[in-house]
């Protein structure tokens, strides 16, 4: 027979976990919802951020740069961001949910050179100017426009500049580079090849590992190229905390500051103390807070007066090396810290 | 003495598990029309014994026949489709399913026409129906055919898992610790109920602890102990306090002194009670 | 427990409320009430939401991991779960544009194999968990792995179609489930409306057909079905082949939507996010309890909140939170509500 003690918990325990779950759902979301930017509806010209991660601190001085642009300009910003520097999947659901969203326009580091086209397509269609940001889409006219730095230009200096200092010795090259359809990734290690004087199949390359543009993993891709090749004393890093990284790999293998000469892409001021403290021997410098600004401010404009951006816009770039070498223009570690972010 | 061929019987069933023996050569017969108890202390081998005559679990050694064909059960499948059904100790109900889908698990009715054949439909509201005229017959009370046989109290269960096997089962059905878990007004009706199924023509193996209830119910009584049958009794010819010294060890049986392996002694009949 | 005198009755066991308690406590009801209040909240707070467009988006948002969490229900359903369901349905993916670029096929051809990658997959998967009985968390964490890999090697980490080539070069039959019709101001996807269809197939074999009832017996307790004569083994392979067969269908669907063979595909979200609509949906992870139709409504539920946290200016980080108290939440109240052993 029914056990009536049973029903009756039954019974309440269903109303109070329904109202429990509706009660917290609410609370959340509005709690999150109070800390949002507050939109005036119509007026403001909404801009959208969508960057590869939210925790690289290149990302985070980005958007930052944007946030205080929009604020200067009257206009409200909606970020968005993938969980990894490849999640593609996210960033493409941001571009759709931020066009229904009613922004003017988007400002996009594309994960992947080719996956996010599509949407991107879709919202261009519907009347969305799209800007790439730092790294472009391939092919490039995916977007309105490019804002970002030259990367193949910043891979040239900093492979010119390895290639002074180690001028005479016998050099055994590490490449530590992020995912295979990152267009800035292939960008920077090309150029740096072609700064570098050496060919893709060089024999003088020992190693290639995916660091995926964070510390930790450097550290191991570069562990596993240590073990394959001791030797290793110029190391190629994709950015800044890539090549925090790899130094910790190379300092737990006895390697010292002078012996080994390790360049990177950023200009940010971690990284630039890092050049400071001789564990980075050069880095180009690039300007990301540029890169927002300018961004915002071409939406806002195309906003107001309906001109849309085109083409490559270089934000520009700098080599900062604490030690300058004949043959290679570079900045010091004071204009450096001086023009850094983050 | 007319010599009546089992319906079913095990001859020698030897039965491991690593290094423990389970059954040790051990014997059964179950005659058309009678409720036959299988006892025994704890590791004695009841339930090993049933499992090989359910398809559960494949003797190591020893034969089985059923209508005096040998026979070898390779699954719990083969031997229902054999006509054996039983009731598990832990009677193996699908505890989210309903009363009607626990009744049909594994012999599901379909739909007829085009809906059955070629999408495979189930015919729920006839198997419902069915189930409930089933349950009635056998006067299994429950109040709603819908819930999930979770709910329903340990009688209840124990009344589906019973009509379950009383459905089915063309030949004989087993039932392992049918009254364990419950209170005395569901044995009862568990009792009855058992009754009721071998008064209908299923002859019934019944494995239980509680001896009132076995001498209330067996025609016969299979003592085993240590993986062998010891001795076959009736309630006519002996007591319980004698049964459970012979289960115990404290009397021996009479098949311990005579048991052969692989022989049988005389048995007694029902002619000779 | 027959009394006639209603007035005396306690308020819990009266008829009218019996039949409201019947109700709330049919599965899928409680998913179904979240949902409607998310979505009741969301078009308070953002008059863009409950528009046409904007709800066909969600669906095209939710199609992939919708499809995806069929298979992973029925895998959880037999008290299993499917780490591998992303990964495989990524090198599904990669099969189905290499083999029509690449290599020539014909693209239903290259569908069809694709397809048949997946289901390969779900045969390794259900041998090892039916047969050699290994449990499925390892089993399908190593299958994780290998369609991991597999993707990578096989794509040589290119994004598909490779080159520099703008429209997108796909055949048009790889593209199909993305093309619309309209209905009123609103596109809709054949995609979304093929994720309807799968659903209502699934419901059908589910709740309608013995195999259904074979599959739930299993996972409430598969000695119990394997003691009443349902063949566990068969039914635990068929059921990892048929989510085998979900996971080409979605990446079919993944292909159509972004347009390219993606190797980075499936690694996070599609993956965790089948198994939290599952969750989600009230199917206990426990097994032989739940539903597809919950199963749905878990995936719009995670839908809805990433698209109507944007278009209310709310970081879709914030999203995560939600999402991960969702579904604690979720499991407590399936757990109060129905006294289910988790």
């Amino acid at each position: 027979m029914r056990d009536p003690q049973r029903e009756h918990t039954s019974w309440r325990t269903l109303v109070l976990a329904t109202a429990l779950l509706a009660a917290v759902v609410g609370t959340t979301v509005l709690v999150a919802a109070a800390s949002a930017k507050p939109t005036s509806q119509g007026a403001t010209v909404k801009v959208g951020l969508i960057t590869k991660d939210a925790t690289n601190p290149f990302f985070v001085k980005m958007r930052a740069g944007a946030t205080k642009a929009a604020k200067r300009l009257g206009a409200s910003l909606i970020y968005a961001a993938g969980k990894s520097s490849s999640d593609n999947a996210s960033q493409i659901a941001a571009i759709e949910n931020m066009t229904t969203a009613g922004v003017k326009g988007i400002l996009i580091t594309v994960a992947d050179g080719k996956a996010e086209n599509a949407a991107i397509a879709k919202a261009r269609k519907a009347g969305v100017i799209v800007i790439a940001l730092d790294t472009p889409t391939v092919p490039k006219s995916a977007t309105n426009a490019l804002f970002a730095t030259n990367n193949f230009n910043a891979g040239i200096l900093i492979g010119k500049y390895a290639r002074a200092a180690t001028k005479g010795k016998k050099v055994t090259i590490g490449m530590i580079d992020e995912h295979a359809g990152s267009s800035v990734g292939a960008l920077r290690h090309n150029g740096f090849l072609k700064g570098f004087g050496i060919k893709k199949n060089s024999k003088l390359i020992a190693c290639a590992g995916n660091g995926e543009g964070q510390t930790a993993p450097s550290q191991t891709a570069m562990e596993n190229c240590l073990q394959k090749n001791p030797k290793i004393n110029v190391v190629y890093t994709i950015n800044e905390p890539s090549a925090l990284g790899a130094w910790n790999a190379l300092k737990k293998a006895g390697k010292s500051k002078a012996g080994t000469t390790i360049v990177s892409v950023d200009g940010g001021c971690a990284g630039v103390r890092n050049v400071k403290a001789g564990i980075i021997d050069a880095t180009s410098q690039q300007y990301p807070l540029l890169m927002a600004s300018r961004g915002v401010g071409a939406v806002v404009k195309f906003a107001k007066t309906g001109k849309k951006p085109s083409g490559y816009t270089d934000t520009g770039v700098n080599l900062i090396a604490k030690k300058p070498l004949v043959g290679v223009k570079s900045k010091s570690v004071k204009y450096g810290l001086a023009n850094c972010w983050g | 003495m007319s010599e009546r061929q089992p319906l079913l019987e095990a001859r020698g069933i030897v039965k491991r598990f690593g290094h423990v023996v389970a059954l040790d050569g051990a014997d059964f017969e179950l005659y058309p029309d009678e409720i036959v108890a299988v006892i025994g202390d704890n590791g004695a081998g009841k339930s090993t014994l049933i499992k090989s005559l359910s398809g559960a679990l494949q003797p190591d050694r020893g034969e089985i026949r059923l209508d005096g064909k040998p026979v070898r059960f390779r699954s719990p499948g083969e031997a229902r489709r054999a006509g054996i059904e039983t009731v598990y100790q832990d009677l193996a109900v699908a505890p989210s399913l309903d009363i009607a889908s626990n009744i049909f698990l594994g012999r599901e009715a379909r739909r007829r026409g085009p809906l059955g054949r070629a999408l495979r439909m189930l015919a729920k509201r006839t198997m419902r129906r069915e189930a409930a005229l089933h349950l009635r017959e056998l006067q299994i009370g429950v109040q709603s055919m819908s819930q999930p046989v979770e709910n329903l109290s340990g009688g209840q269960r124990q009344g589906v898992a019973v009509a379950r096997a009383a459905k089915w089962a063309q030949r004989v059905a087993i039932m392992d610790e049918p009254t364990a878990a419950l209170g005395v007004k569901e044995t009862r009706q568990v009792l009855d109920l058992i009754l009721r199924v071998r008064d209908r023509g299923l002859p019934v193996i019944l494995i239980s602890h509680d001896m009132p209830n076995v001498f209330e119910l067996a025609d016969r009584i299979q003592i085993m102990r240590l993986g062998r049958r010891v001795a076959v009794v009736t309630p006519q010819t002996h007591s319980m306090s004698e049964a459970v010294a012979i289960m115990t060890g404290a009397t021996r049986g009479e098949l311990e002194l005579t048991l052969v392996k692989g022989r049988p002694a005389q048995l007694p009949t029902e002619e000779d009670a | 427990m027959n009394a006639t005198d209603t007035s005396a009755q306690p308020l819990w066991e009266r008829p009218a409320i019996q039949q409201v308690r019947r109700v709330l406590a049919a599965p899928a009801v409680g998913p179904l009430i979240a949902l409607l209040l998310t979505m009741a909240f969301f078009s308070l707070k953002s008059d863009r939401f409950l528009q046409g467009p904007n709800l066909s988006l969600v669906l095209q948002q939710v199609m992939v991991v919708g499809v995806l969490a069929i298979g992973q229900t029925l895998v959880i359903l037999t008290a299993g779960i499917d780490l591998s369901a992303g990964t495989v349905m990524a090198f599904g993916q990669i099969v189905m544009t290499k083999l029509a670029i690449d290599s020539g096929y014909s693209p239903m051809t290259a569908i069809l194999l694709g397809i048949l990658a997946c289901v390969a997959f779900g045969m390794l998967n259900g041998g090892l968990v039916a047969f050699v009985r290994l449990p499925a968390f390892i089993v399908t964490l190593g299958t994780l792995n290998i369609a991991f890999a597999l993707t990578h090697i096989y794509s040589n980490d290119l994004t598909y179609p490779p080159g520099e080539s703008g429209a997108s070069s796909l055949p048009s039959a790889l593209l199909f489930f993305g093309r619309t019709f309209t209905i009123g101001h609103t596109d809709v996807t054949y995609g979304v409306v093929f994720m309807f269809v799968l659903f209502a197939l699934a419901w059908f074999v589910l709740t309608q057909t013995a195999w259904g009832r074979h599959v739930y017996a299993t996972g409430d307790d598969a000695e119990a079905a394997r003691l009443t004569g349902v063949k566990t083994g068969r039914v635990l392979l068929s059921v990892y082949i048929v989510a085998g067969l979900m996971y080409g269908l979605a990446a079919w669907l993944l292909v159509s939507r972004t347009e390219i063979g993606d190797p980075n595909a499936g690694q996070t979200t599609e993956n965790l996010d089948s198994i939290t609509a599952v969750v989600l949906g009230g199917t206990s992870l426990f097994g032989g309890r739940g539903t597809v139709i919950g199963t749905l409504i878990g995936a719009i539920i995670v839908g809805v909140f990433r698209n109507g946290l944007t278009l209310i200016g709310v970081e879709v980080i914030y999203q995560y939170l939600v999402t991960g108290i969702l579904v604690i939440l979720a499991v407590s109240v399936d757990q109060l509500t129905h006294r289910r052993r988790l």
